[in-house]
């Protein structure tokens, strides 16, 4: 009895996950909907503008994959990174470091077409993996969580890159704070006429794979996930975790730092940002969605492009603003993450299994 | 004298189907010190639980003072006047003793905790039963004679009547054993009633009124201590069951391969856990470790695969001198372990079969092409261990949390076996699991004895140690107290009286096992 | 840069003034750290706690035209939060450091997105009248030089922080809810061994926390300015949890890192008026952290290899 009911209750994991996934993301759009009832003076046309505006306009279903981009850029970072148990929140520290070192070569390394933005695209990579490998590197030498180092890193990065900009690349003429223009030959350029969806997107689609291929199929990839599942297994083993530690963090910094590269280079022509963009945070959620799997983050990401997108539009054409997305990011986060939510229910699913065949 | 406790026919069957108590009876009488006695498993430790209201009975009954009652919970059984110090102390370090005896009751002047009467309430009760003690003082800065001291008046401070102890003087020197038992005997003169678990056999003659004697489940007899013997008791204790037939071939032992001289851990009490201990082992033989769980077993074995080092002393495999080596460069010298603790180290859970099967081979040359895994190579590998190996399973795929016990013994023993290993170290194989695996592993053990591997079984079920092993050194108290070349001629009976520190050998015949 | 942190300009009353001022908000976050930390929780969220407050603070103070209600409300918001935090780790069972970072994640726009509902401001609250917390001028010791200067005329929130040091210190080492939850942070089993329901008393502390880290939030948008700005809390709770870290949960210890990241911010104001860039500036809060959080990880190193030394000692190694 006692090793049916095991082999039944696997399917059932399975099928209860699916459920509550679903569940989960359910609840979250149930409070964006209590939301917008209590804010907007039409709500109904809100929810039309949330639901449908993405796919609206052809232009609107280029903002869903524009939008997605630097989503899957950070969702592969964060999820290489707590794939192997590291909590290090420094992936938009990375980005906006890796835009900025594109931002640099776009402005002070004059190279031919097509070389020039691939070798800005790999600087920012490395200079993000660099930054936070800073992290990983505290935390082997003396301990320090890699946590709070990281999230207090994000912070010293953005003042960095907003001094060396100021300082040395500012255009005194423009009005408000950016660089003088990029050399042409840096630009991304567009590949789907009518958005601005530029080849950037051919060498995310090349990351993605890479990053499936480094995690699912590679010695190293298989060491990182051993070493996130049970740390004291994949020591015993005789893996070496410190190594681990230290590369799981370094290719999330250098993966969010192509992301911000990705961005600088697509959609200006020179450095414009003056905080760090909206998006930056929001590595964790597509992590959380796409399960810290290479191969499910693109789909989360086009999942959460598409209800920004549907934010925007609501907050443009009505009257809920954008910033609703934060909660609803946030609810889903923490209810796909509750191990106990709905766990009685998965005890009746599997009281069910186990009965039905008696 | 009057009946204060009496459990009737108690059974205790845990959910993952083991019998942890069967047909127990048994019955305490006021004002007494019981013992109860047996081996580790032998189901002594779930009978107090269940009489403290940490377990439920299955089936059974208990009655205090003819009543009938069931306890839920801890707080139901000290309600009842029943106190329980366990083996693992229940105390807060930074708190001080004061604190700790009046946690959960705490003594209240307005929304203040009134400290003062809480020392107060302390130091009478502590001056009531003799304990010498500073309420004020820090429970971290006390000695671990001092801490069960605490447990015990907390028991008290609650109103205890009987009381519990789980092996009491495991972890106390030998003056604070005696201070102890003075203290005992203090209580029972002031009408209090003791439980005393133990296996230190000098100890339970020394202090107690009766003894119950449980071994496999069972409780084997009742008896007045001063009308047993210890032969006697050691011989009910320890008791062995008759294995299936194992058919082993007598070993073909060649030359030495692991040399351990001279070592000794200390930890940060101060306590020798082991303490110059010698031994070898030889190629193409099994080396049995026999002995009570806590006699630096495990230990010894922490020190042999990396996950601890030694004090002093030197430990060679194939001929290298392991000090400072890590997991990864003992290993590559050849040598594979099965864990103790086979849900912590020896698997990931959540991953597949496949992936725990890998992950000592998973940067072999052979299964690599580049920095890329050879996916369909290791994928009919793993099918192919797993049909080799039994694995009751739908796929190679599924995670191993979802096997039974058995089955996730024998992906870690398949992972382990397959590297032609020269030396395993079986640390308890078949804990747990159910008697199909069992047998198994212990085939496979045997096979590769015969193919040259040097074994090393560290198991506290005396049935498989003495059946499976080709010879045996017994662990007391850190050190290696008999070796015995031929487990074959050896009668249990005999084995205990080893074990439990009864009997011992001259360092000559211990010196033995070193093969020089 | 060597004459900006001239030991004249460090020891002014104008100084130590700035230091308190400062570090006000890192000691009601710290301290709320402490007792989470005592009880064995880790509060990430003391971040969305603060900003929370903040923002609530401001629009129950500027709608009631009562500084009171406004407090009130303030602290109504960020035990919201603190109390999300709870029912989520507690009880739902999410990894709590995760429920932490969502719940920081989700007050950064969701306050955005309740000032623009309620007032159609976006970027700060401009057109709410938010009411201040008064500066004190404590009669007597204002008259007195230097200490005057330095202590005297700070906002009541400032003196309320002080007096948050204490009131924790009683309630961890006074009060036998405090043992409680010394108990429980330190040995769960031991409490739950004399029926302490452990998870209540995490919920509490938690949810004191949500009090406490208010005030932190309040004084950002109450005292040091009179309005809620996007995202003004700038790490401040994440500096306060490093205090506590370093200050190893010990209300004193904890009291004296907050004051030390203080006076690094300080020094940076210190170095403003001598043209050193203001990223500079900004980022020295941030570094302190690290550095302190590295020299207090080695500390703690330190002392295990202490330990492992003594142990061979015994045997005259």
């Amino acid at each position: 009895m006692t090793k049916l009911l095991k082999m039944k209750t696997n399917s059932v994991d399975s099928r209860f996950e699916a459920i509550r996934f679903i569940v989960a993301i359910g609840v979250a759009l149930l409070v964006a909907l209590i939301l917008i009832f209590m804010v907007s003076k039409e709500p109904f046309q809100a929810l039309q503008y949330l639901f449908l505006g993405p796919i609206s306009k052809f232009r609107k279903i280029g903002n869903i994959i524009e939008t997605a981009i630097p989503l899957t850029y950070l969702g592969l970072s964060v999820s290489i990174m707590f794939a192997a148990n590291q909590f290090n929140m420094g992936s938009s520290g990375a980005l906006f470091l890796g835009g900025t070192t594109a931002a640099i070569i776009g402005l002070v390394l004059p190279l031919p077409f097509g070389i020039h933005p691939l070798v800005a695209i790999l600087a920012a990579g490395v200079m993000g993996g660099l930054w936070t490998s800073i992290p990983a590197f505290l935390k082997l030498k003396f301990g320090a969580s890699e946590l709070v180092s990281s999230l207090m890193l994000n912070f010293v990065a953005f003042n960095i890159c907003i001094f060396i900009i100021m300082n040395y690349f500012r255009d005194l003429n423009a009005g408000t704070l950016a660089s003088t223009k990029f050399f042409e030959t840096v630009l991304l350029s567009n590949l789907v006429p009518g958005t601005r969806i530029s080849y950037g997107l051919i060498i995310l689609v090349i990351m993605v794979i890479l990053s499936w291929l480094f995690m699912s199929k590679t010695k190293w990839g298989y060491a990182l996930r051993m070493t996130g599942l049970n740390v004291n297994f994949a020591k015993f083993s005789g893996i070496s975790t410190a190594a681990v530690i230290l590369y799981s963090q370094f290719l999330g910094g250098f993966l969010a730092g192509m992301g911000g590269a990705s961005e600088m280079l697509s959609l200006y022509d020179r450095f414009k940002w003056q905080m760090m963009p909206s998006y930056a945070f929001d590595g964790v959620i597509v992590s959380v969605l796409g399960k810290q799997k290479p191969q499910y983050v693109p789909i989360a990401a086009l999942l959460l492009a598409y209800i920004r997108v549907g934010a925007d539009t609501m907050s443009i054409n009505g009257d809920v603003s954008f910033e609703m997305i934060s909660i609803i990011q946030g609810f889903i986060i923490i209810l796909i993450a509750a191990n106990a939510f709905l766990k009685k229910y998965r005890q009746k699913m599997v009281v069910k299994e186990a009965t039905e065949n008696d | 004298m009057e009946e204060i406790i009496r459990m009737e026919n108690i059974l205790k069957v845990y959910p993952n189907g083991i019998v942890a108590n069967r047909n127990v009876n048994f019955s305490i009488v006021k004002g007494e010190i019981h013992a109860l006695v047996g081996e580790n498993g032998a189901g002594k430790s779930t009978l107090m639980k269940i009489l403290f209201g940490i377990e439920q009975v299955t089936e059974g009954k208990i009655f205090l003072n003819n009543q009938e009652v069931v306890f839920n919970n801890p707080q139901e059984a000290i309600k009842h006047g029943i106190g329980m110090v366990h083996q693992h102390f229940m105390l807060v370090p930074s708190l001080t003793i004061a604190e700790n005896i009046v946690l959960g009751d705490e003594p209240k002047s307005g929304i203040m905790m009134d400290i003062n009467k809480a020392i107060k309430d302390t130091k009478e009760i502590a001056e009531r039963y003799h304990f010498d003690i500073d309420p004020k003082m820090k429970v971290e800065d006390c000695s671990v004679g001092t801490k069960q001291k605490i447990e015990i008046l907390k028991a008290l401070f609650h109103g205890a009547q009987v009381l519990i102890l789980d092996e009491p003087t495991a972890v106390l020197t030998p003056q604070e054993t005696e201070e102890l038992f003075k203290e005992l005997q203090l209580l029972k003169e002031k009408g209090h009633t003791i439980v005393f678990i133990s296996h230190k056999l000098n100890e339970v003659k020394e202090i107690s009124n009766r003894i119950t004697i449980m071994r496999a489940a069972k409780d084997v007899g009742t008896y007045q201590t001063e009308k047993v013997s210890k032969e006697d008791i050691s011989n009910l204790m320890v008791g062995k069951e008759v294995l299936w037939d194992l058919n082993k071939s007598k070993a073909q032992p060649k030359e030495t391969t692991v040399k351990v001289r001279n070592i000794s851990l200390i930890n940060e009490h101060q306590r020798e856990l082991l303490s110059d201990v010698s031994f070898s082992i030889r190629k193409g033989e099994i080396l049995g470790v026999v002995g009570v769980e806590g006699n630096g077993q495990r230990e010894l074995v922490d020190v042999l695969t990396g996950l601890n080092e030694i004090s002093l002393g030197k430990i060679e495999i194939e001929n290298v001198d392991i000090k400072g080596f890590s997991i990864r460069k003992i290993r590559d010298l050849g040598l594979s372990h099965i864990p103790e603790d086979r849900m912590k180290l020896g698997i990931a859970e959540r991953a597949s079969i496949e992936d725990n099967l890998l992950s000592i081979y998973y940067d072999k040359k052979d299964f690599l092409k580049g920095p890329f895994l050879k996916a369909k190579q290791i994928n009919e590998w793993s099918k192919a261990k797993v049909k080799e190996y039994l694995v009751k399973t739908g796929s190679e795929k599924t995670p191993v949390k979802m096997l039974s016990g058995g089955n996730i013994q024998k992906v870690v023993v398949a992972r382990e076996f397959s590297n032609s290993p020269k030396v395993i170290i079986a640390d308890q194989p078949t804990r747990g699991i159910d008697v199909g695996a069992a047998q198994f592993i212990h085939k496979k053990l045997i096979q590769l004895r015969d193919e040259g591997a040097a074994v090393l079984l560290v198991s506290a079920d005396l049935t498989e140690v003495m059946d499976l092993s080709d010879s045996l050194i017994v662990f007391y108290n850190g050190k290696i107290t008999a070796y015995f070349e031929d487990a074959s001629k050896l009668n249990e009976h005999e084995l205990g009286l080893y074990m439990l520190g009864i009997k011992h050998q001259s360092d000559e015949e211990v010196r033995r096992c070193m093969y020089d | 840069m060597i004459s900006a942190i001239s030991l004249n300009s460090v020891f002014t009353p104008e100084f130590i003034f700035t230091v308190i001022r400062v570090t006000t908000p890192i000691l009601f976050g710290a301290m709320a750290a402490v007792i989470c930390n005592k009880a064995g929780v880790i509060n990430i969220a003391l971040e969305g706690v603060m900003l929370t407050a903040a923002l609530f603070g401001v629009f129950g103070s500027g709608y009631s035209q009562n500084l009171w209600v406004g407090a009130l409300v303030g602290i109504l918001g960020g035990v919201l939060i603190s109390f999300l935090l709870a029912y989520f780790a507690l009880y739902l069972k999410t990894d709590i450091i995760l429920a932490g970072i969502a719940l920081n994640l989700s007050t950064v726009g969701g306050t955005i997105f309740l000032m623009f509902a309620l007032t159609g401001d976006k970027g700060a609250t401009n057109s709410v009248q938010s009411l201040q917390f008064p500066r004190i001028d404590i009669p007597f010791i204002k008259d007195i030089p230097f200490i005057g200067a330095a202590f005297s005329g700070h906002s009541l929130i400032t003196y309320l922080a002080i007096l948050t040091v204490f009131l924790v210190f009683f309630l961890l080492y006074k009060t036998p809810f405090g043992l409680r939850i010394r108990a429980v942070g330190e040995n769960p089993d031991a409490a739950r061994s004399v029926g302490i329901d452990v998870s209540r008393v995490q919920l509490i502390a938690l949810l004191i926390s949500g009090v406490i880290a208010s005030f932190g939030g309040m004084y950002m948008s109450m005292a040091y300015m009179n309005l809620f700005t996007n995202n003004m809390v700038a790490g401040r709770g994440y500096i306060a949890m490093a205090a506590a870290a370093m200050g190893q949960a010990n209300p004193v210890g904890t009291t004296i890192a907050a004051f030390l990241f203080g006076t690094m911010e300080a020094f940076g104001y210190q170095l403003q008026s001598q043209g050193i860039p203001s990223q500079f500036i900004n980022s020295i809060p941030y570094i302190s952290v690290i550095i302190g959080l590295v020299l207090y990880s080695m500390y703690r190193q330190r002392l295990l290899k202490k330990k492992k030394e003594l142990k061979l000692k015994g045997k005259g190694v």
